[in-house]
């Protein structure tokens, strides 16, 4: 497998802000990455400079063995890049926006490609409608087909789903995951974190301009162990100091982290054994909202001690 | 260079869907100026021994031009900064040569169909002679040129509508309406002549209308020189400024 991203010691200073403190990554052809990070961590400013919109102060980037600066005009061909914004231009049509964006890449009498995508992006219907009179939801689509007009091998997704309601995000990964099967490198920034999990097969978590995790998804939820159990007892039998010690406690309720499911047979009966009355108990899985607050937390209580 | 076909056709399929303001009211305003002022001053002044509607019709065509070529890339820019659609154009791989290139010919060509339209319906109050048309058209060309790039600068220095205002309102407007749209500088005292000569402007106006009549306040071989100088330095500029990535590549 080919690279299809290299990212290399790529550093970006905005003023005094440090928004890229170093960044190296490297992904490859036919990958579903996803790219994570509490606002401001860098996600926006790293694709920024992949796409050509900022310029990185020290450090490379390539799109299949291209730069994306001294080679941009063969990079950007091979890239097809989903903005944040919301942004369109209020002069055209649908179809007429994207046989435009087509020739910006060179390509004429697209039409065909452009109805496939239209199709695929249920927009068929609208295809002369003008770009105003388009809901938030379809506008964000016509995003997506634009970034497509030009096949590119890879495409970056930049929060794609914000603010998309439930049904259109479905439609829409549907798609996406059809174009990653189809062998497109996929890059995701996103929010929602069970998006990521279900999606990407590969997960960088950026915290302040630096790469802070990086590993399949599944070695990620690995790594924050299987499973915890949630246990919650009654007022007048509180949990003894040595069970405490093994849990964290959030609004009255104890997690306890397994290893494995055998130790929790124990577990209850040392409760048992204590005279706690059990009010609730749960077993959870480790999502990736529990690997990415232990990742953010970890990381910042390194940076505080070192 | 497809790209900078596309971006061109984009630019003028941009005016031209709202012709009705981007080149319909630019027609209306010169018109009312010259029933106005031929109407008021017809009678008393002759210039360069034209009438006065005759000297004023090529003098409204060249600003008509200019001030339009302004509008339409400092407008275009402003409004895709301010909605973000400007990503678009610059995802892709089009250069800042072509970037330039695409704005600055969109730009002449609505002056040129401002300048045109603004001839179409002024020439039936006095019947301009056409001396020598290619100085005309060096003249707008150039002229439009100029202004289209201007137009890139404004358009990409400006952060909001206002700003952009302010450069039209204080820098575009005085120096296209100081410029001998409405008079031959030989009727100024001789200061403000002098200060009219280090308004490039007022070489377009003053060359524009030598095609006309034969006649102007300079030779065209000069006014030409001083224009055609004007374009080379600001398109360096500007160009420089578009390598950069000014407020356009962070």
């Amino acid at each position: 497998m080919s690279v299809a991203v290299a990212i290399e010691g790529v550093e970006k200073r905005f003023g005094s802000v440090l928004a890229l403190a170093g960044v190296s990554l490297q992904i490859a052809e036919g990958e579903f990455f996803g790219l994570l990070g509490p606002n401001g961590a860098g996600k926006t400013t790293l694709i920024s400079c992949l796409a050509g919109l900022a310029r990185p102060d020290t450090g490379s980037l390539t799109v299949l063995g291209h730069d994306v600066v001294t080679d941009y005009r063969a990079a950007r061909r091979l890239l097809g890049v989903v903005p944040q914004e919301l942004v369109f231009d209020p002069f055209f049509s649908v179809r007429e926006s994207l046989r435009i964006q087509s020739g910006y890449f060179g390509i004429r009498h697209n039409d065909q490609w452009i109805d496939e995508i239209l199709a695929n992006l249920d927009l068929t219907s609208k295809a002369d409608t003008n770009m105003r009179r388009l809901s938030g939801g379809m506008k964000r689509r016509v995003l997506v087909a634009q970034a497509l007009v030009h096949k590119p091998p890879v495409i970056v997704l930049d929060e794609p789903t914000a603010g998309v309601d439930v049904e259109l995000r479905q439609g829409l990964w549907q798609f996406v995951r059809r174009l990653n099967r189809d062998g497109h490198t996929v890059i995701l920034t996103t929010h929602y974190l069970e998006e990521a999990e279900a999606l990407c097969g590969r997960i960088a978590m950026l915290k302040q301009g630096r790469v802070v995790a990086l590993d399949t998804t599944s070695n990620l939820l690995a790594r924050f162990s299987g499973q915890t159990l949630r246990l919650r007892v009654a007022r007048s039998t509180p949990l003894p100091q040595t069970l405490r010690a093994r849990a964290t406690e959030s609004e009255g309720a104890w997690t306890f982290p397994l290893g494995a499911l055998g130790e929790i047979e124990p577990l209850l009966a040392a409760v048992r054994e204590a005279g706690c009355q059990i009010d609730d108990l749960r077993l959870t899985q480790t999502d990736l909202e529990d690997v990415f607050l232990g990742v953010m937390q970890s990381t910042s209580t390194r940076q505080a001690t070192s | 260079m497809s790209g900078f076909r596309t971006l061109l056709y984009k630019e003028v399929l941009r005016f031209w869907k709202v012709s009705f303001q981007t080149v319909g009211a630019p027609v209306l305003t010169a018109l009312l100026y010259l029933m106005i002022f031929s109407h008021v001053l017809e009678a008393h002044v002759q210039v360069h021994g034209v009438p006065y509607a005759a000297f004023l019709i090529p003098g409204l065509v060249m600003m008509s031009a200019l001030q339009n070529a302004f509008a339409n890339s400092s407008s275009s820019l402003i409004q895709s900064k301010v909605t973000g659609s400007v990503v678009f154009v610059l995802l892709p791989p089009i250069s800042y040569v072509e970037f330039f290139l695409a704005y600055v010919v969109a730009a002449m060509l609505r002056g040129l169909m401002v300048g045109l339209g603004v001839l179409l319906v002024t020439m039936w109050f006095a019947p301009p002679s056409f001396i020598a048309p290619l100085w005309i058209l060096a003249f707008i060309v150039i002229g439009g040129g100029i202004m289209g790039t201007l137009g890139v600068v404004a358009g990409i220095w400006a952060d909001k509508f206002d700003q952009l205002a302010a450069f039209q309102n204080f820098l575009i407007m005085p120096l296209t309406m100081l410029s001998g749209v409405f008079y031959s500088i030989h009727s100024l005292p001789e200061f403000w002549q002098q200060v009219s000569r280090f308004n490039p402007v007022f070489y377009m106006i003053d060359g524009f209308r030598f095609g006309f009549f034969g006649v102007s306040d300079v030779a065209p071989e000069t006014s030409l020189a001083v224009v055609a100088t004007s374009f080379l330095l600001v398109s360096a500029a500007t160009l420089a400024l578009l390598k950069s990535g000014y407020k356009l590549r962070s």
